[in-house]
């Protein structure tokens, strides 16, 4: 055991790496779900001992190889990174159950090992993104996650799942290519790749030759915000998650774009922060003025959505919002919410798509018409969408009122009192579409499609329970996300004040 | 006189523009999707450009431990280009294996035609 420890930041990555590489040899689905179930919960004890070392200890620094940093690359644990590798690895261990009748019902037979596969690969992508200290490795990382959930996406049934996938592969290569123009500026001025070793020099060569850096700075923006579907630059998520198999969707929405926003919160808090002076550009004034579209815009359009997964896909654009207006407003309270609603969303999020993908699996639907008088029918599956969805309505006692507190209270300090009214105005949008589903599911007369309709099975049902009784724990006792996400982000502005 | 100087003496970025900026617009501008695969290689390849011509240093050798060389081009990027080609293909294989697949669902890769086609259903 004591061997193994000091190499547990390369085995947050190697274990779903190998996982994935197995499930390719494989040919029956179930002894892939069998692998990849024995990978997802491992994770998570990596994770917590990793997290538990860093709270207790401080950063940890790896040497992939042995290669002394900055020449060789680094993985860096700090408390941020540490939330971020325990709410991706968590969130995959909960939900796997769900996958196998999921992916059983909705995925050839013949092709399940592969999806597993691409699972796993996806899963090494997204912790390698968050456990990485090198800008070039995470381009590598970003890249692995971004292919293999190409091809997630492709596997939904729909013939628009194809054109879905194409389109953010278009979209999803150009940001990760802005990403490495961006990193390549950045190193043509400091020379280095490793993010500790740029903070050090950046501020020299910013004030030497400031045009590279702020170019670097906007290319970086733009790449991961294409990543992370950061108003406008998310038209191809509604798709994405609206075409995917259910188990992807839940997968995706949980946890892809929270990575990316964990890369743009590191870049711009560790990195670019310390170095440039950003009053000088109107960097926060942007990401505020982005976020509030996201927040009033997406919600709007969510209410006018029949397809009750493209409509919570609208809702995630609009909670994205949510989470960039914390990075946007930038003092210790508003980076809190932004963190904290990094899991909030995730446990939420995950938890509506989940009780959807049950739905479908009962019904074959997913259209609100078909679904009338579903909560009936499935009593225990809508109310914890329901309580989910009252989650991301932001009712007090639930996960969602903990993140909007913050960001509310974070707004007040930096003096913009109209960002509450925004914060209130998306939150009563999203009473409206979420209002809508409850009326339709619960106060109505049972649609012939439902009629045989009941409970999942238990290896669906338990994962759902899980999660929406986590959004209600998470509003209440609030010690493992706001405690800590307090802690990385007062972590996180130390660098600049 | 001053601009033409700073123009020839950035040669390499000037062509490093061009070809992101032609991959871009072909990537925006184009309907067929196998053309805007080809319009988003472009546009990766010019960032290998970006990398690469930065590493070279006039007169300077490989990096080799030898007292007899002191001057030598800086062999990372060529490192981080490799892996970036390799990513490149990888992206360019999936996404063509992807057009493959429209192909037999819709029997076209015109996007507007394939838009229309979903739209009547």
């Amino acid at each position: 055991m004591t061997a193994v420890l000091p190499h547990l930041p390369a085995l947050q990555v190697v274990v779903p790496l190998l996982g994935a590489i197995l499930a390719g040899f494989l040919r029956r689905g179930t002894t892939a779900f069998v692998l990849a179930l024995a990978v997802s919960w491992a994770l998570p004890l990596i994770a917590g001992a990793l997290l538990w070392q860093v709270l207790a200890g401080g950063p940890i620094s790896y040497r992939l190889g042995g290669w002394e940093p900055p020449y060789g690359i680094e993985y860096r644990v700090d408390v941020f990174n540490a939330f971020v590798l325990m709410l991706v690895s968590s969130i995959g261990a909960v939900i796997m159950p769900f996958a196998r009748r999921s992916v059983a019902l909705e995925i050839d037979r013949g092709r399940q090992a592969w999806f597993y596969c691409m699972y796993l690969l996806c899963l090494t992508g997204l912790l390698g993104i968050a456990i990485t200290g090198d800008a070039f490795n995470a381009f590598v990382f970003l890249e692995i996650s971004a292919l293999s959930t190409y091809v997630l996406i492709a596997a939904g049934r729909d013939r628009r799942a194809l054109i879905a996938s194409y389109q953010y592969l278009i979209m999803g290569t150009i940001g990760a290519t802005f990403y490495v123009i961006g990193v390549g500026l950045i190193w043509v001025v400091t020379g280095s790749l490793n993010l500790v070793d740029i903070t050090a020099r950046l501020a020299e060569a910013a004030a030497v030759q400031p045009r590279p850096v702020i170019a670097a700075l906007a290319f970086l923006t733009v790449g991961v915000s294409l990543k992370l579907a950061l108003f406008p630059l998310h038209s191809w998520l509604p798709n994405a998650y609206a075409f995917a198999p259910s188990f992807a969707t839940t997968f995706l929405a949980a946890t892809a774009t929270k990575v990316a926003v964990y890369l743009l919160i590191r870049l711009y808090f560790s990195v670019f922060w310390p170095a440039l002076r950003l009053q000088d550009l109107p960097v926060n004034a942007l990401i505020i003025g982005l976020s509030i579209a996201a927040m009033i815009i997406a919600s709007f359009i969510a209410i006018f959505q029949t397809d009750l997964k493209r409509m919570l896909a609208y809702s995630s654009v609009a909670q994205i919002g949510y989470i960039t207006l914390g990075i946007g407003i930038a003092n210790q309270d508003g980076l809190t919410g932004s963190i904290v609603h990094l899991a909030n969303h995730a446990v939420m999020k995950a938890t509506l798509f989940m009780a959807l993908g049950a739905v479908f699996y009962r019904t074959g639907a997913v259209r609100l018409h078909d679904l009338s008088g579903i909560g009936q029918k499935m009593p225990l599956t809508m109310t914890a969408f329901v309580i989910a969805g009252f989650g991301i309505i932001g009712t007090p006692g639930t996960a969602g009122f903990i993140s909007k507190w913050y960001l509310a209270v974070g707004a007040l300090h930096a003096g913009g009192w109209p960002l509450v009214l925004v914060i209130m105005t998306s939150s009563l949008l999203a009473l409206v579409y979420i209002g809508r589903v409850i009326e339709v599911a619960w106060f109505r007369e049972a649609s012939p499609v439902c009629a045989d309709a009941r409970d999942p099975p238990l290896s669906m049902l338990i994962p759902i329970l899980v999660l929406a009784a986590a959004t209600i724990w998470f509003g209440i006792d609030t010690q493992w996300t706001a405690g800590i996400a307090g802690k990385a982000a007062a972590m996180l502005l130390g660098g600049f004040t | 006189m001053q601009a033409l100087q700073t123009f020839a003496e950035h040669y390499n970025y000037v062509i490093t523009i061009f070809l992101m900026v032609t991959g871009l617009y072909i990537v925006v501008a184009r309907g067929n999707m196998v053309k805007k695969l080809i319009g988003l290689s472009i546009f990766q390849t010019s960032v290998y450009l970006l990398y690469i011509a930065p590493g070279k240093i006039v007169g300077g050798t490989a990096p080799i431990l030898d007292p007899a060389f002191t001057v030598y081009a800086n062999p990372l990027p060529h490192v981080l280009i490799l892996t970036a080609i390799v990513v490149g293909v990888a992206t360019l294989a999936l996404g063509l294996a992807l057009v493959v697949r429209i192909n037999e669902c819709y029997g076209t890769i015109e996007e507007d035609e394939i838009f229309a086609k979903d739209d009547e259903q």
